[in-house]
C-alpha cells in the first residue's frame, strides 16, 4: 500500500457518497471524538436493541479518509454484537477501504474510536440504568 | 465526460506553447557544456547567456550578470537567505522575514538559529500586508538580511515592497524578495523596488521545473550553499542546465511580453470567480481585496475541511488548491492562515484557484456551481 497514489476507488467511493449519514434522535449511544482545532471531528450515533447495532448514524468534519472510514465503521459495525462491534479496528477499517495512505492512519484510527466511544456510552448509561 | 479545468497553477504551471516551440529548436544532437571553449561549448554558453538576458529584461535588472540560475525558487531562496547571511555576518547576526513567507524562506533562516542568528518574523494584518511599523521594529541595524516576498501564494496579497525596501536600507541592511509568484504576473522591477535579491521560479513563468534563478544586486555578497567549480560566479557550481536555463529565458521574454494583456484578461475572470463564490453562505474570501495577485483567488468556508473540499472538486473535474492540514506533509495548519489571524478551524476549510492561460471567462458559471455543490454536500455531513 506504501506505493498507492492517491485514494483508493473505495475511499472515493465512501467519500462521494457516504452510507448512514446523520443523526439518531434519543440516541442509545453517542460518541465524539477528535476536535475541529486538528481538523477531524467526528460523532457516531447508536440505537441498540437486543445487544446488536441496529441503526448507526454519523456526522463528520474532516478529511477525505476521515469521511470515508466514518461512513465504512458505520457499514461495518450495523447488525453486529456489541461485542464484535468493539472489535473493529482501524486495520480493519483501512482493509475494508482498501489501503490508506500511511500519513491517513491517525483519521480511520478515529472513526474506529467514535464507534468505540459509543458502545461505551451505551454500556455506560444501561449500568446507571 | 466534461472536460478539466486547471486552477492550480501556484502549484504548477502548465509549459507555454511558446517555450515548447522554443525548445524544439534546439537541433537533434546538441550537447555542450558551456565552460569549454570549442563550438559546441560556445553555442550552450550563447544560450544561457541569452537565458541570462532575457530573465533580468523581466525584473528591470540592467546587468545580466547579476542574474544566477539554480535548481529552482526554494535553491535561490536558500542561497539568498544563508548565502547572504553567513557572508554578512560580520555586520550583525539578526535576520527579519515576514511570517507568511514560503518554507523555503522561512527553514533556511530558522536553521540559520543554530549557527548563532536570531530570526524575527514581521507580522502582517489580516489582509496579509506585512505590518510596516512592526517591520521597522525589527529591522535594526544588525540585520544583516529581510526577507519579504513581493506577493503571497496562499492568499495572493501583494506586498508594498518600495516602502519595505526603504525601511531595510534606512537600517542598512539587504532586501531579499522571493518574486515566484509575482514575477511574470505584476511588474517587477528590481531596481525602481530596491531590491537586493530576487528569487524566480522557471516554471512559474511558464517554463520547465527544476530551474530557477536569483537576481543579486551587483556588489552584494553572498556566499556559496554548495561548493565545487566556479559556475554561476561560484554560487551555483555543476555544470548549467543548459536546455532548461534557455527555455526558462524564453519564458521570461514571453511573460514580460503578455504580462499587460494576460493579467487584465485574468483580472477579469479571478473577479467574476471571487464575485461569485462570495455569494455563497459563510464564504469567505482570505488575502488583500485588491492589492492581490491578478490570477488568485483564495477563499474559506465555515464548518468544512479543504482536503475534502479539493477532492470533491476534482470528482466533478476541477483542480483546485488548499491550504488545509491535512494536504501537508507535516499535518500543521497553514503558517499563512493562521498569521492572517483565523482560528485553526478556520484555517482548514480553505480552497486556493490560481488562473492561468488556458483559463477562460466561460469557465466561471461551472467553476461556482460545483463549489456551490461542493459546500452543500460537505455542510450536510458536518457535526459543526
Amino acid at each position: 500500500m506504501a506505493d498507492q497514489i492517491g485514494y483508493s476507488q473505495k475511499v472515493m467511493e465512501h467519500f462521494m457518497n457516504p452510507h448512514n449519514v446523520g443523526v439518531i434522535e434519543n440516541p442509545d449511544g453517542y460518541g465524539k471524538v477528535g476536535n475541529p482545532v486538528c481538523g477531524d471531528l467526528m460523532e457516531i450515533f447508536i440505537r441498540v436493541r437486543e445487544n446488536v447495532i441496529e441503526d448507526i448514524r454519523f456526522r463528520t468534519f474532516g478529511c477525505g479518509s476521515a469521511i470515508a472510514t466514518s461512513s465504512m465503521v458505520t457499514d461495518l459495525a450495523k447488525g453486529k454484537t456489541l461485542e464484535e462491534a468493539m472489535k473493529i479496528t482501524r486495520d480493519d477499517v483501512a482493509t475494508e477501504l482498501e489501503g490508506l495512505p500511511p500519513r491517513k492512519m491517525h483519521c480511520s484510527n478515529l472513526a474506529a474510536d467514535a464507534l468505540h466511544a459509543a458502545i461505551q456510552d451505551y454500556r455506560d448509561k444501561q449500568k446507571k440504568g | 465526460m466534461e472536460e478539466r479545468i486547471y486552477l492550480d497553477h501556484a502549484a504548477a504551471m502548465p509549459v507555454h506553447p511558446g517555450v515548447l516551440r522554443f525548445g524544439r529548436q534546439f537541433p537533434d544532437g546538441f550537447a555542450g557544456n558551456p565552460s569549454t571553449i570549442y563550438h559546441e561549448g560556445l553555442v550552450a554558453q550563447e544560450a544561457v547567456l541569452r537565458a541570462r538576458e532575457k530573465v533580468a529584461g523581466l525584473v528591470g535588472a540592467s546587468a545580466p550578470a547579476s542574474i544566477i540560475f539554480t535548481s529552482g525558487a526554494t535553491e535561490s531562496n536558500n542561497i539568498a537567505v544563508r548565502g547572504t547571511a553567513l557572508r554578512n555576518a560580520k555586520k550583525g547576526k539578526r535576520i527579519v522575514a515576514s511570517a507568511i513567507e514560503h518554507i523555503s524562506v522561512l527553514n533556511p533562516a530558522k536553521d540559520l538559529q543554530k549557527s548563532g542568528f536570531s530570526l524575527t518574523l514581521a507580522p502582517v494584518d489580516r489582509y496579509g500586508t506585512v505590518d510596516l511599523d512592526a517591520l521597522g521594529a525589527a529591522v535594526t541595524p544588525e540585520t544583516v538580511v529581510t526577507s519579504v516576498h513581493y506577493a503571497n501564494n496562499e492568499i495572493g496579497t501583494v506586498q508594498p515592497i518600495r516602502e519595505v525596501a526603504e525601511i531595510v536600507h534606512d537600517r542598512g541592511g539587504l532586501l531579499h524578495v522571493d518574486a515566484t509568484d509575482a514575477a511574470g504576473r505584476i511588474p517587477v522591477d528590481v531596481e525602481r523596488d530596491g531590491i537586493d535579491l530576487a528569487s524566480l521560479s522557471g516554471n512559474q513563468l511558464g517554463g520547465p521545473s527544476g530551474v530557477g534563478a536569483l537576481y543579486i544586486r551587483p556588489g552584494v555578497r553572498v556566499q556559496p550553499v554548495l561548493v565545487g567549480g566556479g559556475q554561476e560566479r561560484g554560487l551555483r557550481p555543476g555544470t548549467e542546465n543548459v536546455f532548461s536555463i534557455a527555455c526558462m529565458g524564453e519564458a521570461a521574454r514571453l511573460a514580460g511580453e503578455e504580462l499587460p494583456g494576460e493579467s487584465r484578461r485574468l483580472r477579469a475572470i479571478r473577479d467574476s470567480l471571487i464575485a461569485g463564490v462570495t455569494e455563497i453562505e459563510e464564504a469567505y474570501l482570505t488575502g488583500h481585496p485588491t492589492e492581490r495577485l491578478p490570477h488568485h483567488a483564495s477563499f474559506r468556508f465555515s464548518r468544512i475541511e479543504g482536503e475534502s473540499i479539493q477532492l470533491a472538486m476534482d470528482m466533478l473535474g476541477i483542480a483546485v488548491a488548499t491550504g488545509s492540514a491535512c494536504t501537508s506533509r507535516t499535518l500543521e495548519a497553514s503558517h499563512v492562515l493562521l498569521a492572517i489571524g483565523l482560528a485553526h478551524d478556520e484555517a482548514h476549510g480553505s480552497m486556493v484557484a490560481t488562473l492561468g492561460r488556458a483559463n477562460s471567462p466561460d469557465e466561471v458559471p461551472r467553476i461556482v456551481r460545483a463549489v456551490e455543490e461542493t459546500v452543500k454536500r460537505l455542510r450536510a455531513i458536518t457535526p459543526l
